[in-house]
């Protein structure tokens, strides 16, 4: 294991300032998360257009560094994008926290895909990937439009 | 006193974590057990395993014998009355649940109050929230200043004739606050309120004396003081263990059982069903002679000078904040770093090999006091060296460099 892998520069960036930062205007869904065991919270706020496409993506919330990140960073890859790329985007992201798995979708550039991999190194610290994931799983949930907050605890 | 000579007799220090040396600091989660108490289990089980008080056979008589010899230890050990007075249970939560519940049963009506304070652990707060649910009782807190103290004026005030009550940690595991416990417990005590004292922090570090204190009850966990899990002790004045009704119903707690009619056994009987950690009980009492062997003056000494130690040289650090500052303090720091979130401090610092604590530290009600979602917490033990303490606040120092910190 190397911090150094876990605490990239972009993730310390985007912790420190986090993108899409706030509530945003005419969102039409939204869920909350909360991870018990840190006390994390996360609100996810979401604009879908009528022709299905994430067109606002916008947080709040506490918690540490990766979650911060990690938040901000999928603010940044799933805004813009329609329903059905979101979803293969968060699927993709999920697998590799939880398996390693590589980023192949064709939905993310080169760039982007760099972006969403600076969370790779979680994976190697078990008591770490629920940082990582909860505003995934958050997101997922006000996409489906659940009133349920998400909870770490309760998750697969 | 030689401090490597005691961790000498810990062998999880000679285990590397990631690649380092182990810094334990998380002692006031659980302490690490001496190779006497690891041999006592293993032995017990190896050569003199059976269970106690069921049969005539010559392994039931012994083991029988020497469960019994560790809750003469214990009675020792608390300076309790009477062996009767010694109740093993799971842990300190499952004490305090047995009171909790029983009391409750007894003695608590709708509309009745318990008393408790900010500094509570969820162990002493959810067991008298199920009395506020199902029983219509009403849980007041008493507060503390920004130090981490309770306002014993305060206290007193939010005493009234419906207090039946008073449940209160002897150290908080959070600000490391000695609680004047002997005070509140004369305050109580003149209007006849008894007093449940949570000892679970304070039983592996200062001394305990439930006669001088004049407690009504006492909750430890043994795997706090260096002894196995699975095992705690509920101290009770006789007279309270008698007036209770049990708690746990089954084999071993009742002295004659009719279709239509059921009587209890005597105590501590009465509040011991079924089979219990048998083992456990009987490797405790390594634990407590190994306390013994270093002495309680000893101890308490040694984890004060490393806890001043700790504090003097984690304040000289650049964006670290202590919690709590109270009057007497033992054997926990909390702390955090500003722009540092507790987690990350904690992953940074186990990749040195310091094992530390960081979330609420199941003290949510004195978290939201703060106004803090978490914190980092290290806690000492008998173990630990003033070179932890330095290798500590090096790995802090990393933690700045890695979040740029000026």
């Amino acid at each position: 294991m190397d911090l150094k892998e876990l605490y990239q520069d972009i993730i310390l960036e985007h912790g420190k300032s986090p993108r899409n930062f706030g509530k945003c205007e005419g969102h039409n869904h939204e869920a909350k998360g909360h991870n018990p065991l840190c006390g994390d919270q996360v609100h996810v706020y979401l604009k879908i257009s009528k022709n299905q496409k994430v067109e606002e993506l916008t947080f709040e919330g506490s918690g540490c560094a990766i979650s911060i990140a990690s938040t901000s960073l999928m603010t940044e890859l799933v805004k813009g994008k329609s329903l059905d790329t979101a979803t293969r985007i968060i699927n993709e992201f999920l697998n590799m926290i939880k398996s390693g798995s590589e980023i192949k979708t064709k939905d993310l550039n080169e760039d982007q895909k760099t972006k969403i991999m600076s969370l790779s190194g979680v994976k190697q610290y078990p008591m770490r990937v629920k940082c990582a994931t909860l505003s995934w799983h958050t997101l997922v949930s006000a996409m489906n439009g659940k009133k349920k907050e998400v909870n770490t605890e309760s998750l697969d | 006193m030689n401090i490597e000579n005691i961790k000498s007799q810990f062998p999880i220090f000679s285990k590397k974590i990631n690649g380092k040396p182990l810094v334990y600091l998380d002692s006031s989660n659980s302490a690490q057990k001496p190779l006497s108490v690891i041999n006592r289990l293993n032995d017990f089980y190896k050569n003199e395993f059976s269970n106690i008080g069921r049969s005539i056979h010559s392994l039931s008589v012994n083991a029988t014998n020497k469960y019994d010899e560790t809750r003469m230890s214990v009675k020792n050990f608390i300076n309790a009355n009477s062996k009767d007075e010694i109740i093993f249970t799971k842990n300190a939560t499952e004490s305090i649940n047995l009171v909790a519940s029983t009391f409750g049963q007894k003695y608590i009506e709708k509309g009745d109050e318990i008393l408790i304070t900010d500094l509570e652990h969820h162990s002493n707060y959810v067991p008298w929230h199920y009395l506020r649910e199902n029983k219509g009782a009403v849980i007041k807190f008493a507060p503390i200043n920004d130090e981490g103290d309770i306002i014993i004026n305060e206290f007193e005030k939010l005493i009234t004739t419906k207090t039946k009550i008073i449940a209160i940690t002897h150290l908080s595991n959070v600000t490391g606050t000695i609680v004047p416990v002997k005070e509140i417990i004369d305050i109580a005590h003149k209007k006849k309120i008894p007093v449940l004292v949570d000892g679970c922090q304070s039983a592996p570090h200062i001394k305990i004396d439930v006669k001088d204190l004049d407690c009504d009850f006492y909750a430890i966990s043994c795997h706090k003081v260096y002894g196995p899990t699975g095992i705690g002790i509920l101290y009770a004045k006789q007279k309270w263990l008698e007036k209770l009704p049990p708690y746990i119903g089954g084999g071993g707690m009742i002295s004659e059982v009719k279709k239509n009619a059921i009587s209890y056994a005597p105590l501590p009987e009465k509040y011991e069903a079924g089979t219990m950690p048998t083992a456990e009980v009987v490797a405790f009492n390594e634990s407590i002679k190994f306390m013994q062997s270093i002495g309680i003056e000893n101890l308490v000494n040694h984890e004060q000078e490393l806890t001043n130690y700790a504090l003097e040289k984690l304040k000289k650090i650049n964006s670290v904040s202590i919690i709590g500052d109270p009057k007497n303090k033992a054997s926990v720091i909390s702390f955090t770093i500003k722009g540092v979130h507790p987690h990350d401090i904690a992953t940074i610092l186990d990749e040195d090999g310091v094992a530390i604590r960081a979330g609420h530290h199941c003290c949510q009600i004195l978290h939201q006091r703060l106004n803090l979602t978490a914190t980092a917490r290290a806690s000492f033990g008998i173990y630990n060296t003033k070179e932890d303490i330095d290798i500590l606040c090096k790995a802090v120092e990393n933690c700045r460099k890695i979040f740029d910190l000026k």
